[in-house]
């Protein structure tokens, strides 16, 4: 291992860190969106649309990312819709997200007891204002350690945006690899720089699973 | 529009080769997972501290990475650093045992530790060993809540070894890459249909893996 080329290359992967950070922050901020939406109109059993968002759930739940990237990037094109690298990456861990997002809130929503539902009715709520200040406030506490656990899923995942040559860490890697041979210096800096963005969230994880343990 | 091209038989055979090696890439995993995680798991539960360390360590990292960067590094790294060229399929494998292995290993531990202390006293009680009462007490209900997760965790392997393409694997999304090329002039469309049936093919081999764990959650619960 030669230092000096560590932190030759050091910049390359803090500016490639600024990628892979960016996608996940999208990809996850979009999925937390996407999986409540789904799993409210799961909750609600929606006509047709809880159909729909059933089938969401368990094809991108039961598909490979690499598989929904290439699909969205090489296949979407040919109907005519263009993404950028980025839109495509982001749209990608939106869509994986989305259903292990569903999946989190609607197993924490159904957790809240019916007793819940029947009390806001009888106290004159609609359904919307009994989801928004009775079950969500309840279900949030139960769902958090999962939401944690899909937050450092997708940034794991959001690694295989390499694959469309997003220059993320992973790209960074391979380019070094590649052009100059350099292998122990460029992944001793792959596996510190995703250190230094997942562990902390590790042991937020770790954290929140045993404060949120008994679902209060 | 055309996708009659997926339809032919040499297309066909073709995915079916390479559907081949990502089932045996998974399934090998799985099969050396199986041992090393359980031995993991059963380790993890004994209170020398230097053990535990070590295996936390072990387990962390390999559970924190990704898996592509877990990949490269034994394919890319060993053969730089230690000399040894292991082919893409090897260092999937290898890849795949580990983190597969720990995943496991996290499950049993979490298993065993979740069997109440009154259940070991009690098979204590009736003067049972400690051997006895792990393999005939312990043992079996950890096993009862452990297969919903594990058999979820094959799901998770066999979908992350598409993964193994980008170390040079030739496995069945790779095959697709490879007819979608071969018929890049005849059928434009070929990348839409060509991933669309890809993900068809996975969805066939995990959903109903996906519905098994669930149906074993249900009546274990």
């Amino acid at each position: 291992m030669h230092w000096d080329l560590v932190g030759s290359y050091a910049p390359l992967f803090m500016t490639a860190a600024r990628v892979t950070v960016v996608v996940s922050l999208g990809g996850v901020a979009l999925a937390l969106l996407i999986g409540l939406l789904v799993a409210v109109i799961r909750l609600w059993r929606v006509p047709v649309l809880s159909v729909v968002a059933g089938a969401y759930v368990e094809f991108s739940r039961n598909t490979p990312s690499l598989v929904q990237l290439f699909f969205l990037y090489f296949g979407l094109p040919k109907l005519g819709i263009l993404l950028s690298q980025e839109a495509c990456a982001i749209a990608c861990l939106a869509f994986l997200g989305g259903g292990y997002m569903a999946e989190a809130f609607r197993s924490a929503l159904e957790a809240v007891p019916v007793v819940q539902h029947e009390s806001a009715q009888v106290l004159g709520l609609s359904s919307r204002q009994a989801l928004q200040h009775v079950i969500l406030p309840q279900a949030m506490a139960q769902a958090t350690p999962a939401l944690v656990a899909n937050v450092i899923f997708l940034v794991k995942e959001s690694s295989v945006v390499s694959g469309i040559a997003l220059a993320d860490l992973m790209y960074v890697a391979k380019d070094i690899i590649g052009q100059s041979y350099d292998t122990a210096e460029a992944l001793f800096l792959l596996v510190v720089s995703y250190a230094v963005i997942l562990v902390p969230l590790s042991v937020l994880g770790t954290y929140v699973e045993r404060r949120f343990a008994d679902g209060c | 529009m055309a996708a009659d091209f997926l339809l032919q038989g040499e297309t066909i055979s073709r995915l079916l080769v390479g559907l081949s090696v990502t089932l045996r890439i998974s399934l090998v995993s799985v099969a050396l997972s199986l041992p090393m995680g359980v031995l993991m798991g059963v380790l993890f539960t004994r209170r020398n501290p230097l053990l535990r360390a070590v295996l936390r360590v072990y387990l962390e990292f390999i559970r924190v990475m990704p898996q592509l960067v877990l990949l490269f590094i034994v394919f890319f790294g060993s053969a730089t650093m230690l000399g040894l060229n292991f082919s893409g399929e090897v260092a999937s494998v290898i890849v795949f045992t580990a983190w597969g292995s720990a995943e496991l290993g996290d499950l049993v531990r979490a298993a065993i530790e979740s069997i109440p202390r009154s259940q070991y006293d009690s098979a204590y009680a009736l003067a049972l060993s400690r051997r006895q009462a792990f393999l005939r007490v312990i043992l079996p209900q950890a096993v009862r809540r452990l297969l919903p997760p594990s058999v979820n965790l094959v799901t998770r392997i066999v979908k992350t070894t598409s993964l193994c393409m980008l170390i040079g694997v030739v496995e069945v999304v790779r095959v697709g890459q490879q007819i979608i090329d071969f018929y890049r002039f005849d059928y434009p469309y070929g990348a839409l249909w060509t991933y669309a049936a890809l993900g068809l093919l996975y969805f066939a081999i995990c959903w109903p893996l996906s519905l098994l764990s669930r149906w074993l959650e249900k009546r274990s619960s």
